[in-house]
């Protein structure tokens, strides 16, 4: 049952994902502004704003787990955290890839970049915890709190970047500046995108608490065995 | 109720100074580190006019870099005879213990970063002008923010393999709102001008990211060391 859900919501993600790619290059004007490369922008945004509901949710599921004890949720959270881990890197580079064109840098130190950057790194983190505590209760228990912590930490630092970056005269660099400028029409794709990246999101999801709960059986079956030798 | 969980913070408090005192382990290597550091900073950055700008960076970066490292020994020294275990078997609650390692941390960082701020004012010619007092609010603000997610942290990791490696990678981007806040304020202050205005954005900044972290470790560290 749980396999024709999985298929399912992959199969939509890819037929989503394809049908948004050839509406974006073929029924798309070339070029806005002079900048060729706003295509980018469809998927830089929408993989964007995928990871950030990811994070939100892993939050969610991390506080769930700590008043519940279930390891579901850990499962849960670890999953959705490595994809929106894997979201947050593919947006950052995307991002780089479109300020390269349309304001010649790969990178600036503005308010959304330095937020976001941080909010890798943090995250970061929590996968790297993850890997350094082999045993999973403590491993469920400990990442949960550091969850919390960055999701509370996360709002901080969105917060005063922007109060920082905003008190310079340097030019704040955003996105609808950027790209500006865009017809009513031609923002659908995003939501599209995004609606494609939340199925194929939660399709892997569904692959990796799948590993941690044949991962956790192996390590029960392995105690069993180790107790009989005994 | 409130005086006995008072006297139990004292007594985690003492106790960890006493021990401190005596060995002065991380006393010795945090003050020697930061002095290093801001040694290595002046081949980075003439000290000039133009330095006064920068700094606050200079400070703060150095104060973090011995934080990180004393606040690393702050649990893991538990560990040795399963001390960890008796303090968390002792009657005294978790938050107690939390709270009183945190303000020896505290006590330990105030006094390795007075000596620093010392050494930088040699260092880089900088002028202080009136504004200690300012600029120790700052210090104790911060740092107030540095040692709480420090202690909590040190906590979260103290029974990891790589516990030297993983604090710096999970406190430095969290703590990186207070640390920008201490370092503009520093900055200010340090080229001789008054906080006002747009700067008190940055104190509440500060106050409202001790408050919040000090109530979620106060919180969590029952989760943390018990489960």
């Amino acid at each position: 049952m749980r396999d024709y859900f999985l298929y399912g919501f992959a199969a939509i993600a890819a037929m989503l994902l394809t049908w948004n790619l050839h509406h974006i290059f073929i029924d798309l004007p070339p070029v806005i502004q002079n900048v060729g490369a706003y295509k980018i922008v469809y998927m830089h945004v929408s993989i964007i704003l995928a990871s950030f509901i990811g994070f939100f949710v892993s939050l969610a599921a991390s506080s769930i787990y700590l008043a519940t004890g279930n390891l579901k949720y850990d499962a849960f959270a670890a999953g959705v955290t490595e994809v929106a881990v894997v979201y947050a890197t593919a947006g950052l580079a995307l991002g780089s890839l479109w300020g390269r064109f349309a304001w010649g840098i790969w990178w600036t130190w503005d308010a959304r970049l330095t937020s976001m950057l941080i909010c890798w790194l943090m995250y970061l983190g929590y996968l790297m915890l993850r890997q350094a505590i082999p045993e999973p209760t403590e491993r469920a228990r400990l990442c949960a709190v550091l969850s919390i912590f960055g999701g509370v930490g996360v709002t901080f630092v969105y917060k005063s970047i922007e109060w920082y970056r905003t008190q310079h005269p340097a030019p704040v660099l955003s996105f609808r500046q950027g790209a500006g400028g865009m017809g009513p029409g031609l923002e659908t794709p995003i939501y599209w995108n995004l609606l494609a990246l939340l199925f194929l999101g939660t399709a892997m999801i569904m692959v990796r608490m799948r590993q941690e709960q044949v991962s956790r059986e192996i390590d029960a079956l392995r105690r069993i065995a180790h107790s009989h030798a005994a | 109720m409130l005086q006995t969980y008072l006297s139990q913070v004292w007594t985690i408090f003492s106790k960890d100074l006493r021990a401190e005192l005596r060995t002065k382990e991380a006393l010795n290597a945090s003050l020697a580190f930061s002095v290093v550091i801001l040694l290595l900073l002046s081949f980075a950055f003439e000290a000039s006019e133009q330095s006064t700008s920068i700094s606050g960076g200079l400070l703060w970066l150095a104060y973090s870099f011995a934080g990180a490292l004393a606040l690393n020994r702050s649990f893991a020294r538990e560990l040795q005879n399963d001390c960890l275990d008796a303090l968390i078997a002792s009657p005294a609650p978790s938050s107690a213990l939390f709270l009183g390692k945190a303000l020896a941390n505290y006590a330990l960082l105030l006094v390795v970063e007075l000596i620093a701020l010392g050494v930088f004012i040699i260092f880089y010619d900088a002028h202080l002008s009136g504004n200690f007092l300012p600029l120790f609010g700052v210090m104790l603000l911060a740092t107030w923010a540095m040692v709480v997610i420090g202690t909590l942290f040190s906590a979260l990791t103290v029974n990891l393999h790589m516990r030297e490696l993983m604090l710096p990678v999970l406190v430095y981007p969290l703590l990186i709102p207070a640390l920008m806040a201490a370092m503009l304020l520093t900055s200010t202050l340090l080229s001789g001008e008054a906080i006002t205005g747009d700067n008190w954005i940055w104190v509440r900044v500060l106050v409202a990211f001790d408050i919040v972290f000090t109530a979620l470790g106060v919180v969590f560290i029952d989760t943390v060391l018990v489960g």
